[in-house]
């Protein structure tokens, strides 16, 4: 069961400079420890104590994850999930 | 250095002004490798706050995906501080996810003059750039 994951450019670092890994789970979370395997720190990057992290965006085909169960999310062989850093700043 | 036609300059100043007192935000994209922006591309800023932006995750995917079929990349990065100076905060550094970009920032604090500036932002550093409008 594979599970393509595109990764932006800032957590390349994690998985040796590809832009896409594979990896397998019955859910988002169960993936996310599943990359951890290979790609050691990327989780942390991804997921804090509250959950998937605040201002790192996750989508699953096309929809965010937000929208959908999180880390509960179901996932599946040929699905592609997505990360994006959260386009986001203020005055202070 | 920015390199940026006076079009988009006007349209990233103009986007600013209409939604003072909110913090306004979007991206100009162009050809993957070439450092030109050429396409202006407004987001909604999802925190509708004078103090805060985020570009919805929603629309960020549609247009993050779009550039990549179109093979652009976001040369700009934009936003707008709307009482402070044009310049990037500690958010605006801890938040800042693409390092090949151009971060402008543009203040409408005053109500007549606009500043426009222009940063890199890598690893937590900020380096200002000249910014040259070309006619």
């Amino acid at each position: 069961m594979a599970i393509e994951v595109r990764i932006p450019t800032i957590l390349r670092t994690y998985t040796d400079g590809a832009k896409q890994v594979e990896g397998t789970g019955a859910t988002l979370g169960e993936l996310i420890v599943d990359l951890e395997q290979r790609h050691g720190g990327l989780r942390a990057r991804l997921v804090d104590d509250g959950g998937l992290r605040r201002f790192v965006n996750v989508y699953l085909n096309d929809e965010d994850v937000r929208f959908l169960a999180g880390l509960q999310t179901p996932v599946k062989d040929g699905d592609t999930v997505t990360v994006l850093p959260a386009v986001a700043g203020g005055a202070s | 250095m920015l390199t940026i036609p006076r079009a988009l300059h006007d349209q990233i100043v103009a986007h600013a002004r209409r939604d003072h007192p909110d913090e306004a935000c979007g991206v100009l994209a162009g050809p993957a490798g070439s450092d030109r922006p050429e396409r202006f591309i407004p987001m909604t800023n999802s925190a509708r706050s004078p103090t805060f932006y985020e570009f919805d995750s929603t629309e960020l995917f549609r247009v993050w995906r779009e550039m990549e079929g179109r093979d652009e990349e976001p040369v700009v990065i934009y936003h707008s501080h709307t009482a402070t100076e044009a310049y990037p905060s500690r958010t605006d550094i801890s938040y800042a996810g693409e390092p090949n970009a151009h971060y402008v920032l543009v203040s409408t604090r005053d109500d007549e003059a606009t500043e426009f500036r222009s940063f890199r932002i890598t690893d937590g550093h900020v380096t200002e750039e000249p910014v040259t409008v070309v006619e």
